[in-house]
């Protein structure tokens, strides 16, 4: 089309401002995407922390600070479940296995959890995922630990490694049960989910360490040592949750039922993906935010970009007067301001798009190795294709600015060109 | 068979907007084909309203504008547009040109907007860019480092031969030309005049000169002066 070839060379004539134009829509628009495909990975690292349990179980709270503390290791549980309520459930003849989760303790800021060997056996994450070990095994002495990948290489520690654990979940705790230290004797391998930043240890590992403890303290002048613990009885009194996996799924309601109708001990039995969803809807506030805000980003760019069309109209006011009188008509003139437009926002689109690309690639491994978040090199999403069909469109629109007031002038003006 | 007239205007009458004075008003004028005629005029007096409506840019408010026996205020927008780029080549007084294309792109332009000039210049088998560089030639613009200068680099006078060309490509039947003179020195004026008309001669256009400059009379085979021709209503008469 003639009109477009002249548009594309008017451009051309003006590249340094037309290049800028770009930039400015190109980085928006790779903002824009950047922070859509950060959302989308984040929504979905979130949504495969936890992935084959059918309910968690703890004390009777709130069910969003029940998978905080059970799953993301985030604050603490208001209270304990007694061990025979545990006992209990996990008899269900509905419930296929049970993952005791032992809670409290740390290691220079890193949580310590009890368990028990089932953990390994039966714990899920993403899609449906086991735990597989980096460097050792699973505990199988009372005084064991299995670290987390990136405990491990935070800390530098290795399978074999001796460590002392400290009582509360404090970075300043300044009592630790240092007459009992743990032997590595596992690492796991990388999850992207919070069992990297956990030790796990055997419930009666968890008991060991408070034998001596009452209420919270070390009772003077009744020390017992490691191995006089390993005499005593070590089942646990209480443990904080449990993670549920039942034999059918069509008996989750039923057993959460009987859970929450627990009359012996107030319980709570959430759905693990249910209460995730809730989780997010919260944080969804500030996610909408950042995208809006990007949105904004781009609009700035478009309207930088007809600013600049509006600016240079009045000087091209001969030229239109010229192609007017050469034959053009009043329609060829619209077209040829919104063409530079169209051709400007489907370029700069475009190398938004390319630049995205480029940042996923050089990013790619840092975010990974830094956040635990694998961003996929993938074609764009149908909803990145309709944002960035939807930043084509405005551009076109918005070009139809300068366009229709480029109509017209020449309308107005007919051939008298004034100098 | 007598031949159509170039151009015939009946009972002309053309104002900008309702509320400002009439500019024109007509009664009959005609020029013949072939014809080369100087229209006198002083400044703002009307000559390049004229040629709008010549043009069919504009569109008379009453009467009657034929332009090679068509009644162009009768055609739609889309037509009146294409008969121009078909029938009519322009110079205007300053910057002709399309300061973004190359001096050949100038020149083949109205060949993009009319395909009955892109036929005639192409009729003897020739290219466009070999037509376009004939009538430079023609026009003293051999030079092959001229016609590769960015035409914003080009002399007014360089310039005006440009738009020349231009007007010329494709042999539109009537060549208007609204002062493109007055931004030249007297004796390019008369090289530049003489080079138009023996284009137009080639070419068997008809030459309309508009200009407010009496020395230049002398040289076309007819000249009046528009003030014989136009009597508006509120104007000085
Ligand atoms: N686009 C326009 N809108 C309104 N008035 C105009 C326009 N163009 C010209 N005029 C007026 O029409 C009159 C004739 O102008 P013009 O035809 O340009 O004169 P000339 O070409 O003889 O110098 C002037 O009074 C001028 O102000
Ligand atoms: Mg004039």
């Amino acid at each position: 089309m003639a009109i477009i070839s002249l548009a594309l060379k008017s451009l051309l004539n003006r590249r340094f401002t037309a290049s800028l134009i770009l930039v400015s829509i190109a980085l928006s628009v790779s903002l824009l995407l950047g922070v859509e495909r950060l959302r989308v990975e984040s929504r979905n690292s979130f949504a495969n922390t936890i992935s084959g349990t059918d309910l968690v179980v703890g004390a009777r709270s709130g069910a969003i600070n029940l998978l905080l503390y059970s799953v993301f290791r985030i604050g603490d549980a208001t209270n304990n479940i007694s061990w025979n309520s545990y006992k209990k459930f996990s008899e269900n003849r509905m419930v296929a296995w049970t993952i005791p989760i032992s809670l409290g303790d740390s290691h220079r800021s890193f949580r310590v959890m009890g368990t028990n060997r089932d953990y390994f056996q039966y714990y899920r994450y993403a899609q449906k995922r086991s735990l597989t070990f980096h460097q050792g095994q699973p505990f199988d002495q009372v005084y064991h630990a299995v670290l987390g990948y990136e405990v491990a290489q935070q800390l530098n520690y290795r399978v074999g490694q001796k460590i002392i654990i400290a009582h509360g979940a404090g970075k300043t705790s300044f009592t630790h049960h240092d007459d009992k230290p743990f032997e590595v004797v596992g690492i796991l391998s990388p999850t992207g989910t919070p069992v990297d930043r956990t030790i796990h240890v055997l419930l009666q590992g968890i008991e060991a360490i408070h034998k001596d403890w009452v209420a919270g303290r070390q009772v003077a002048g009744r020390k017992i040592s490691a191995e006089e613990a390993l005499q005593k009885d070590l089942t646990p009194k209480a443990i904080t949750a449990f993670l549920v996996g039942l034999k059918s799924k069509i008996a989750t309601f039923k057993v959460q039922r009987e859970v929450n109708n627990y009359r012996k001990e107030p319980l709570l039995a959430i759905l693990p993906g249910v209460a995730l969803q809730q989780l997010w809807d919260l944080m969804g506030v500030a996610e909408n935010a950042l995208l809006m805000v990007t949105v904004l980003v781009v609009a700035v760019g478009l309207i930088g970009m007809l600013t600049v069309m509006l600016a240079g109209l009045n000087e091209r006011r001969r030229e239109m007067a010229i192609l007017r009188s050469l034959g053009a008509r009043p329609g060829h003139i619209l077209l040829l301001v919104t063409g530079e437009s169209m051709v400007l926002s489907l370029v700069g689109v475009t190398i938004g798009l390319l630049l995205l690309y480029g940042s996923l690639l050089l990013t790619q491994p840092f975010v990974e190795s830094q956040y635990g978040l694998y961003l996929p090199i993938t074609l764009p999403s149908l909803r990145e294709w309709f944002m960035l069909g939807l930043v084509g469109t405005s551009g076109l629109l918005i070009g139809l600015i300068p366009g229709y007031r480029a109509y017209r002038y020449s309308l107005a003006d007919g051939m008298s060109i004034r100098i | 068979m007598p031949q159509i007239p170039a151009i015939q205007l009946r009972d002309l009458h053309f104002e900008w907007r309702s509320d400002l004075p009439e500019v024109l008003h007509i009664p009959k004028f005609e020029v013949t084909r072939g014809e080369r005629i100087f229209i006198r005029g002083a400044s703002g007096s009307g000559k390049s309203t004229l040629l709008s409506l010549l043009a069919g840019v504009n569109l008379p408010t009453r009467g009657e504008v034929k332009v090679l026996g068509e009644t162009i205020n009768r055609l739609s927008g889309s037509r009146r547009d294409h008969f121009r780029s078909d029938h009519i080549g322009f110079i205007f007084q300053l910057f002709n040109l399309i300061p973004y294309l190359s001096v050949l792109e100038n020149v083949t332009l109205p060949c993009r907007f009319s395909q009955k000039r892109k036929q005639k210049a192409t009729r003897s088998g020739k290219s466009l860019i070999d037509e376009a560089t004939r009538l430079l030639a023609h026009l003293d613009m051999a030079d092959d480092t001229l016609i590769h200068r960015p035409v914003t680099e080009l002399s007014v006078g360089q310039q005006q031969r440009v738009a020349t060309a231009r007007a010329l490509i494709g042999a539109p039947e009537i060549v208007i030309a609204d002062e493109p003179t007055s931004a030249l020195d007297s004796d390019m004026r008369q090289a530049f005049i003489r080079l138009l008309f023996q284009e137009c001669e080639e070419t068997s256009s008809t030459l309309l000169f508009v200009s407010h400059d009496r020395q230049l009379e002398s040289l076309f085979g007819r000249h009046i002066a528009l003030d014989e021709i136009n009597r508006p209503a509120q104007g000085d008469h």
